[in-house]
């Protein structure tokens, strides 16, 4: 190895940056710098304006049941991961929502779409919404959701929307570190002791009839060809990546009914469980009731 | 700590937690944290230590496996070499043209 070689290495290893204050972190960046936000020529911007409003409500909805964790779990060192897990998907929603309001052309931010709009015109999948019973049913639910978005996102990062693709381009590390943590866990439990086993595979079966509603056509994404994914394309990959957690946690495969659509209207449709209204109740109490506040 | 495995565990043990930031050249200790085992302790110190963009590598060591010089050896370990200053190499010239110095 000559000197300049020595020198190179050293150099790749250093990063060197302007800030010098490396402990409290540098080199932040923003996922939509230089983005064109302009809805491209041939994508119809209703549709795309509904279908980042459905992502959106799914990341917000969650993150807000995951937020509702924090105090609760058994170890500190929990509470920061589920509280970053909480706020990585919080960003994806603001992101999303703001694309929403862009696309939609009515001026709306993402707050009034957060906070001012009513059950009905949530559009998020019902899998989101229950409270989970125990910390089983969090990791579960939480593997379940991450695989199923990473997925979606994966296809995302080539949509014809340049600013739909930005974020899924920063939405999947996040996802990829989301889906490890939940499957570290339904390992754990899964192949811990008896009962754990027990109430992991108990937590398996309570989430299951959501699952199948992830995988519904979807009469939006059906006017975006090129920008949007089809949901159903993403089952085999999500079975994959589930099937060889299970495998590793020696749990099995829960059976048992999808829960059923009304009227052939779920989630996506603002058919919901009952759990959203009492989600909703407590995120957007404080907005609706002092909505001039400023922080 | 020797647990004996049947012995239900009040607490998972400690790991100390050492990280390499993007300019560091080294790895620093930054603190430590609860885990269950080494795995998991490097998620927890991915989600404690590394939240503003500190890092770009992690070490985790369970502290029990850390030797470590007691306070009481302080003078006869560390006094004898505080009056050598002759070993610091600051008694020569450095030519301009050598790097890294």
């Amino acid at each position: 190895m000559t000197d300049d070689d020595d020198f190179a290495a050293y150099q790749s290893l250093a990063e060197e940056t302007e800030d010098h204050r490396w402990a409290f972190g540098t080199g932040f960046s923003d996922p939509l710098e230089g983005i064109d936000t302009s809805v491209p020529v041939g994508v119809d911007a209703a549709a795309l304006a509904a279908y980042c409003l459905a992502l959106g409500d799914d990341a917000l909805i969650y993150s807000h049941r995951l937020q509702q964790w924090v105090t609760r779990l058994p170890e500190l060192e929990e509470e920061t991961a589920l509280a970053n897990i909480a706020l990585d998907l919080l960003g994806q929603a603001r992101m999303l929502l703001s694309r929403a309001g862009q696309a939609e052309g009515t001026g709306w931010d993402e707050d009034r779409l957060a906070f001012f709009r009513t059950e009905g015109e949530f559009r998020n999948v019902r899998l989101v919404e229950p409270a989970d019973a125990d910390f089983a049913e969090l990791a579960g639910r939480l593997l379940i959701f991450s695989a199923w978005r990473l997925a979606l996102f994966g296809e995302l990062t080539g949509s014809a929307d340049p600013v739909l693709a930005a974020i899924a381009g920063k939405a999947v590390k996040e996802l990829a570190y989301h889906r490890d943590y939940a499957a570290q866990w339904v390992i754990r439990l899964g192949d811990g002791t008896a009962l754990s086993h027990a109430r992991m595979q108990a937590a398996l079966a309570a989430i299951w009839p959501l699952l199948d509603e992830l995988f519904r056509a979807d009469a939006v994404a059906a006017r975006l060809p090129g920008v949007a994914a089809d949901p159903a394309g993403l089952r085999a990959e999500v079975d994959g990546v589930v099937d060889a957690v299970l495998g590793a946690a020696t749990l099995d495969r829960p059976g048992g009914a999808p829960l059923a659509s009304v009227g052939g209207q779920a989630g996506r449709e603002g058919v919901h469980t009952e759990a959203l209204g009492y989600v909703l109740a407590e995120l957007q109490s404080v907005a609706r009731a002092y909505p001039d506040a400023t922080w | 700590m020797d647990e004996s495995q049947d012995q239900v565990r009040s607490g998972w043990p400690l790991y100390e937690v050492f990280l390499r930031g993007k300019r560091g050249l080294n790895h620093v200790h930054v603190g430590s944290l609860h885990a269950a085992d080494a795995e998991m302790a490097l998620h927890h110190a991915r989600d404690l230590y590394t939240r503003r963009n500190e890092g770009v590598s992690i070490w985790v060591v369970a502290a029990r496996d850390i030797t470590a010089s007691s306070p009481d050896e302080k003078d006869p370990f560390f006094a004898p070499s505080g009056d050598k200053v002759y070993r610091h190499p600051t008694f020569y010239d450095i030519p301009a043209d050598v790097p890294h110095m």
